[in-house]
């Protein structure tokens, strides 16, 4: 149940009182590095804590991502939050709690386990002791290293673990409040910053006489090499501002993207570094028949409702941030790195802003704000970033390539079975190969030079090569990494970086071998899936949906399976899609079953699930970021459809309850089977497979065509 | 000089003399300091910055102050009050219908408009009258709960 090593979290974080304080009567202060951005994490983390603590969720005042108090814990991202976070969480909670227990006993002569505690006050054979956490406070001593070995709670004790305690941060949200972008201090300078058009970019004309005309009220600019920011009172001259730059700013030099860029071909063209990774039996089989299918996926953006936003202060040679970053310590770091001060220099403050799918615009904002701060000191100054420049210029989740490839033997299983894939890396967050990947940073005179970069290694979960490894039982795999590092884009991560296309690609492909074998695709994956959580989690969704009793409905009516256990060590998800398909594909209904082991808090988990379910069908059906003229070509939610309200249809979620599990990361779980699932239904639907995404309506039509 | 514009904002008489060309969103957010309105795209098309005009929902990011003279504004703001919630907002915290919660603000707007004239609106009615909201969470399905839900304690309410 508890893991013998300490979490990366604990380990990098050692001492218990950078996690716990005790400091105002009645209420625990609980540090995190992780942050809110969207997915519930501080109720499930407050759960947790107060669960091992034995106080009430509401004495718990969880401090996240606030650099000089909170635990640096690197990013939220990766659906490490729960796995790793609150883990540790939950093994200094307990270590906290016994090191209490056992200060108490030594002074009552009494055995520990004749006390228990109820709302941080400590009980004696039931009974008040007239001490609890804040009495005791001053003797116990938490400025200590923690050593995991206190014995955490057996989850059938949990009391506030595994309930659906409600959003914390919700009641503020009903009511509009509780966003970065609605701070409004006094005296605030507003800024907008133009954006290079493409890497390197250099700027060669700009008139900023009709930039303030734009502006219809005074405006001040801040210009540095490619860097130019407009500043003033209101949002909305800065705002106009940068509008009319956009439009009348005069860019060469660089590196403008080609149009192809990201089609198959061009990807495959590309300089790689090449690897091949090999698992099971050494010598490639010779079998009866060879089965080869290649699949693409564009270039996608997060798609973030509110563009992002930052606030930031320099004065007396402090620099305090406000942003709403994925990894706050992180971000104080590079931030220093790359204006010259020392991070002692430097806080963050980690506030909420709109959901967070991917490394986004964020980490730009606050750079954006900062910088701007370092030149007008004193002023808090303020940067909102637009929705065309959230589409031009964020980071930028990669179009890939993948072909797979299969020898069947007799009975039509895969004796030998590979995977290719070309991409550019899936990860260039700040500080990741060395480069502090700050939109504004680069457009400066002194740009530091980029380092050359890799994707996220395989034991980090990988990033191109992330779920590429197939979990069935194939007696030998290979995967054949094409690394691509001089693709002139901030090419990132967005929920599940290369896993969604890589489980879309393998479990086409079991359907394609399936069809080869003539075998009902469920029957076909679960002759090949000896795991029984995964069995289970195949077998829940076939069930929940009547997937064996479904008649072939025919008039363009199908259902498509789709399985994954994200990262392969992470949650497991399989998922039914029914859809309709005409001109487009029109969504019926969609039954996910997942297991996530322990469940912090179902509803929250159940939420996250329909969540990725929704985003993954959107992926698949509709998103892809064009490029034209060197530079990206969509601009507006028009050129960038997303599912709508009357898109969506009835999705039924079972969660397979399994708490005697450790809690399993759960955020990015279900993206990847649902579009599978789509594929296979709208191939089923077809009688033809579309293997570049997105599935347009284009594509349908030219497929149906084809057909007649 | 521009002509000064009068309107209402949730109950309270609003006169803007300057900018008159301004969005509404940013007289909203700047003047008023109501900032439950955000700012999503600036042209429209995503409903998070949606109010209710003389009981209609529309962007007001996409609508100029110089339109606006005699008109009755509804923001989120407006619609609890003395701090009681609107039975739409209690329905979203029972129904847990959110995640990141940007868009919530405009869209429990739209589903006040909705339900003032159709308590019991159909999934797809609700479906209909939200398609203007762009929510990237995926909280959709237990916002249409929500509304439906809303809906049928007003009628219940209702004399």
């Amino acid at each position: 149940m508890i893991a013998n090593a300490l979490p990366q979290s604990l380990i990098d974080n050692p001492i218990l009182a950078q996690w716990i304080a005790f400091i105002e009567p009645g209420r625990v202060r609980v540090g995190s590095g992780k942050v809110e951005i969207g997915q519930g994490i501080l109720t499930a983390l407050t759960q947790i804590a107060a669960e091992e603590l034995d106080v009430a969720p509401e004495q718990v005042d969880l401090v996240s991502g606030q650099t000089d108090i909170s635990p640096a814990e690197g990013f939220t991202s990766g659906s490490y939050s729960i796995a790793v976070g609150g883990a540790s969480i939950r093994l200094v909670c307990a270590e906290v709690r016994a090191l209490f227990l056992e200060h108490l006993a030594r002074a009552l002569h009494c055995a520990v386990g004749e006390l228990s505690i109820e709302n941080g006050r400590f009980l004696h054979a039931g009974k008040g002791t007239g001490h609890d956490y804040w009495s005791l406070a001053g003797e116990v001593r938490l400025d200590r290293r923690a050593t995991g070995t206190a014995p955490t709670k057996k989850p059938s004790a949990y009391r506030i673990v595994g309930r659906s305690l409600a959003r914390l941060d919700l009641p503020a949200k009903v009511k509009g409040e509780g966003f970065i972008h609605d701070i409004a201090p006094a005296d605030v300078l507003h800024a907008r910053v133009l954006r290079q058009p493409w890497r390197g970019a250099q700027l060669v004309a700009l008139d900023e006489g009709a930039v303030r005309k734009a502006a219809k009220a005074p405006i001040d600019i801040l210009r540095e090499g490619a860097f130019v920011a407009f500043l003033g009172d209101t949002d909305i001259a800065v705002s106009r501002a940068a509008d009319a730059a956009r439009n009348l700013a005069r860019w060469d030099g660089g590196t403008p993207a080609p149009a192809d860029i990201g089609q198959p071909a061009w990807l495959k063209a590309q300089p790689s570094r090449d690897r091949t990774v090999h698992s099971g039996a050494s010598a490639p089989a010779v079998g009866n028949r060879v089965v080869e299918s290649s699949f693409s996926r564009p270039f996608l953006t997060y798609g973030s409702i509110g563009p992002a936003c930052a606030l930031a202060q320099y004065a007396d040679g402090k620099l305090k941030v406000w942003s709403h970053c994925q990894g706050p310590a992180v971000l104080r770091d590079w931030l220093a790195r790359s204006l010259g001060l020392d991070s002692k220099q430097v806080t963050v403050f980690h506030r909420q802003g709109a959901g967070a799918y991917g490394h986004n615009t964020a980490d730009d904002a606050a750079f954006d704000a900062a910088f701007i701060a370092t030149r007008r000191p004193g002023r808090i100054v303020r940067v909102q970033w637009s929705r065309e420049d959230e589409f031009a210029a964020a980071p930028i989740s990669t179009a890939m390539a993948i072909t797979l490839r299969a020898v069947l033997d007799r009975d039509n299983r895969p004796a030998d079975w590979s995977i290719e894939i070309w991409s550019p890396p899936h990860a260039q967050r700040p500080g990741m190969n060395g480069n502090a990947n700050f939109a504004g940073l680069a457009a400066l005179p002194d740009a530091p030079p980029l380092n050359d970069i890799n994707d996220v290694p395989d034991e980090r979960g990988g990033g191109a090569t992330r779920n590429a490894v197939a979990i069935y039982d194939l007696p030998r795999q290979r995967l054949i990494h094409h690394m691509l590092p001089q693709v002139p884009l901030r090419t990132s991560s967005l929920r599940g970086l290369g896993a969604w296309a890589n489980v879309y690609a393998i479990e086409s492909f079991m359907d394609e071998l399936a069809e080869i074998s003539g075998e009902d695709p469920v029957r076909y994956r679960l002759s090949l899936l000896s795991d029984a959580r995964a069995r289970r989690v195949v077998e829940t969704a076939a069930r929940m949906s009547g997937w064996f009793a479904y008649p072939d409905q025919g008039d363009g009516r199908a259902r498509g399976f789709g399985f994954a256990r994200y990262k392969n060590i992470a949650s497991f998800a399989a998922v039914v899609a029914e859809v309709e398909v005409a001109e487009a594909v029109r969504l019926k209904r969609i039954w996910c079953a997942a297991d996530c082991g322990l469940c912090i808090n179902p509803d929250g988990a159940r939420n996250q699930i329909e969540g990725g379910i929704i985003q993954g069908a959107s992926f698949v059906l509709r998103e892809q970021v064009r490029f034209a003229d060197g530079r990206v070509a969509t601009t507006s939610w028009d050129d960038y459809p997303i599912l709508r309200f009357s898109d969506i249809p009835e999705i039924d979620i079972e969660l397979i309850d399994n708490p005697g599990e450790p809690a399993l990361g759960l955020g990015e779980a279900s993206v990847g089977p649902t579009g599978a699932a789509i594929g296979n239904a709208v191939a089923r639907a077809l009688g033809k497979r579309i293997r570049d995404l997105p599935l347009t309506r284009e594509r349908i039509m030219a497929a149906l065509l084809a057909e007649g | 000089m521009t002509k000064p514009i009068e309107f209402t904002v949730n109950g309270r008489a609003v006169r803007i003399a300057q900018d008159t060309d301004r969005p509404l969103l940013s007289v909203l957010r700047e003047d008023l300091s109501l900032r439950g309105s955000h700012f999503g795209c600036g042209s429209g098309q995503c409903g998070a910055c949606m109010v209710l005009i003389d009981g209609k929902p529309e962007q007001s990011c996409a609508r100029e102050i110089a339109t606006l003279a005699g008109c009755t504004v509804t923001t989120v703001e407006g619609l609890s009050a003395n701090g009681v919630l609107h039975p739409l907002q209690q329905a979203f915290l029972e129904e847990q219908a959110g995640q990141c919660g940007y868009c919530l603000s405009g869209i429990l707007v739209s589903a006040a408009a909705l339900l003032a004239r159709n308590p019991y609106p159909s999934r797809a009615e609700v479906a209909a009258a939200l398609d203007p909201h762009l929510c990237r969470c995926g909280i959709h399905n237990r916002v249409i709960r929500a509304v439906q839900k809303a809906g049928r304690t007003m009628a219940e309410k209702r004399p």
